[in-house]
């Protein structure tokens, strides 16, 4: 019997072994948060959403009724939401802050003032 | 580049009934006799800047009647009243956008934008140039706004000075779009670095307050374009108040409006009409005369901005509501 290859082989047994639970456990984690945002003219729905800061979440998206801008430079967020359609956004907030996300795409008289919040803490 | 304000700010006051009109004025070359002057600047930068004023009038939003001004189109009859007192007469007339208020009653728009150059038609200035705001030509990418005024951008010279419109509205987003981006680049290319240009838009082109949409989503590229030239000014509207920004060479202007005013952001958190007072129903809002002319060597061209706030009529000596549904003798 070698004695020196008996232990290397239980240490790469037990690296494969942790190697296969990380993955497994991975596999097995829980999936980022939906935040689900309409819009219409001329307001966001939620007019507030509080997010973690590091923690992602999915923003999901859609119109009532026209093609609205959904655009935060601080967030990196730049959509465009069109009526009939779903759209999906990731978002990990990377500081904590007050954020308004704006409509920059012009649906009409009240667009001026269509803004959201987002807190994140 | 515009007047070096430290160097050549002189402020005279005038009364008007309630009113004042401030003037900063600029220091004329001193060095060369008007006639020397006027022979070398030509021969360095093609047609000289001989001296002549024009107007700026912004966001007269006609249609719009509400809280913030219940009044129509009262300041911007007002402020046609008051450009067509000036001596000397100006030049020309530009229109920073949002001309009217728009609206989703069929005929509507269309109906505005007549009573808008009916309104215009009193100006006793011939040559008029507009460029649209996001009220004029968001909805329908600009096509009514042709009908009525001919294209969203465009560019002329007057008097040894280059004058350029830019649409930062039509495509809906607050942005010039890559077309006319290139269009400016190859309108530019035509002038020395020298060359007076006067560029007027309807949002601003930097990120004034984004949240509030005060700002140009290519206008970097724009001030790129733009970085070359040692003698650019920027007329804007938009935000309903008087701003003065400056990147780098180039000075941004934005105009007070002739509908209703906005606070200043850095003071207040939303974004608010400031509320109509029934006592002084022409508060913040105004016009603003530009009279160009030769710079002091080697600029070629020196820009005095007058800004006008809105008065009633000078015979009365007040203001008023009541004031204002009198009869005009005018």
């Amino acid at each position: 019997m070698n004695s020196t290859a008996s232990p290397l082989r239980w240490i790469a047994a037990a690296a494969l072994a942790l190697a296969t639970l990380a993955v497994v456990r991975g596999a097995q984690a829980e999936p980022p948060t939906v935040v689900a945002i309409s819009a219409r003219r001329f307001e966001f729905s939620p007019a507030e959403v509080t997010l973690e800061r590091g923690q992602p979440v999915v923003l999901r998206l859609t119109s009532l009724d026209v093609t609205h801008g959904f655009y935060s430079k601080q967030l990196g967020l730049d959509e465009l939401i069109e009526p009939g359609k779903v759209l999906e956004v990731p978002l990990t907030p990377g500081e904590a802050g007050r954020f308004t996300i704006i409509c920059d795409h012009f649906c009409g008289a009240g667009h001026g003032n269509m803004k959201m919040v987002v807190v994140v803490k | 580049m515009a007047i070096d304000r430290r160097d050549f700010l002189r402020i005279t006051g005038l009364s008007l009934g309630a009113g004042a009109l401030y003037r900063v004025a600029p220091a004329l070359a001193g060095e060369l006799a008007p006639g020397d002057l006027a022979r070398s600047q030509r021969a360095a930068h093609g047609e000289a800047v001989t001296p002549f004023s024009f107007v700026q009038l912004s966001d007269t939003h006609v249609g719009f009647s509400g809280p913030p001004n219940p009044t129509g189109a009262a300041a911007f009859e007002r402020a046609v009243a008051m450009v067509n007192a000036l001596s000397p007469r100006p030049d020309l007339i530009l229109f920073t956008g949002d001309l009217t208020h728009d609206s989703e009653t069929p005929g509507e728009p269309a109906a505005r934008m007549r009573r808008f150059k009916e309104i215009a038609a009193r100006l006793q200035v011939a040559e008029q140039h507009a460029v649209p705001g996001e009220h004029d030509a968001g909805l329908d990418g600009g096509a009514l706004f042709r009908e009525f005024f001919g294209e969203t951008s465009s560019a002329f010279d007057h008097k040894g000075v280059h004058f350029i419109g830019l649409d930062n509205v039509s495509r809906a987003r607050p942005e010039v779009g890559p077309a006319q981006l290139a269009w400016l680049k190859q309108d530019l290319a035509r002038f020395p670095k020298t060359a007076p240009i006067v560029l007027f838009t309807h949002r601003p082109l930097f990120d004034l307050k984004p949240e509030w949409e005060w700002f140009t989503r290519d206008g970097d590229a724009v001030m790129n374009l733009l970085e070359p030239y040692e003698n650019v000014t920027v007329l804007y509207g938009h935000i309903h108040r008087e701003d003065v920004h400056q990147v780098g060479p180039v000075r941004h202007l934005a105009a007070r409006s002739l509908v209703f005013a906005f606070p200043d952001p850095a003071l207040v958190a939303d974004k608010k009409p400031i509320a109509f007072s029934a006592e002084h129903p022409f508060r913040n809002l105004g016009l603003r005369v530009v009279r160009a002319g030769p710079g002091k060597a080697p600029r070629p061209a020196a820009l005095s901005i007058d800004e006008v706030e809105l008065t009633m009529r000078e015979h009365s000596g007040t203001e008023g509501f009541a004031q204002l549904l009198r009869p005009t003798s005018l």
